[in-house]
């Protein structure tokens, strides 16, 4: 991927709703365009972040699952 | 003030014709069913959906300033196995949930003014994330949706 990823969220180990919330909060301080990297290891993560980004306007640009980590990159609206 | 819009009155402070509010009404003050609402709250919260909490009866107790981080027991459905499920879990204290959901959207918080009264209390007596004191009507007013009791 050549765009920059602006911020990184470790949310490992936290369970829903705490990824999407944090999420939330923290791509308040972004930039439209930027991009905002989230890992979490709770399983409703994959349909939360995908119904949120529908939700919210925000783009889910990427996300892969790794040895039970999942990644989101988010773009903001 | 109302405010005609498309879709029906709105009020003023809000976006107009949102009709997605969720409106909860917390009664019991059990740890496990507070957890449970502070988490549809977070979640409404960060879907960008106002959310209106009235506290009534046990649900208020909990929220006292000297009592909100005490143990408050769980429902009687929960038995010792589903309490120990749920302290093992680990979870975030719902007062924190409440707070989080307060930073990220339009979260209300009010404490229904007859079972203040029925504790002899006032606002002093509540933890500051309670933003006032609402009657039935008022709360009423502000939910023409859906309304969630639990």
């Amino acid at each position: 991927m050549s765009e920059t990823i602006t911020k990184t969220l470790d949310l490992k180990g936290l369970s829903c709703p705490l990824p999407i919330a944090k999420t939330a909060q923290a791509i308040r301080d972004l930039q439209p365009g930027e991009l905002i990297e989230s890992l979490a290891t709770d399983p409703g993560a994959v349909p939360d972040f995908n119904a949120w980004c529908t939700s919210t306007g925000n783009v889910l640009v990427e996300q892969t699952e790794d040895a039970g980590v999942f990644r989101f990159v988010i773009k903001k609206q | 003030m109302l405010v005609v819009t498309a879709q029906g009155y709105g009020r003023q402070g809000y976006a107009m014709g949102t009709d997605d509010r969720l409106s909860l009404v917390l009664f019991s003050g059990t740890d496990d069913k507070l957890q449970a609402a502070a988490v549809l709250t977070v979640g409404a919260a960060a879907m960008a959906r106002p959310v209106d909490v009235f506290l009534q009866y046990w649900a208020l107790d909990a929220f006292r300033a000297d009592r909100i981080l005490k143990d408050h027991g769980v429902s009687p459905e929960a038995g010792p196995e589903g309490e120990r499920a749920m302290r093992d879990q680990g979870k975030t204290h719902w007062s924190e949930l409440f707070r989080q959901a307060k930073d990220l959207g339009q979260v209300r918080i009010q404490a229904c003014a007859d079972s203040m009264e029925m504790f002899h209390i006032t606002t002093d007596d509540l933890d500051p994330l309670v933003d006032g004191i609402w009657g039935v009507a008022s709360f009423f007013m502000e939910a023409d949706g859906p309304v969630t009791f639990i």
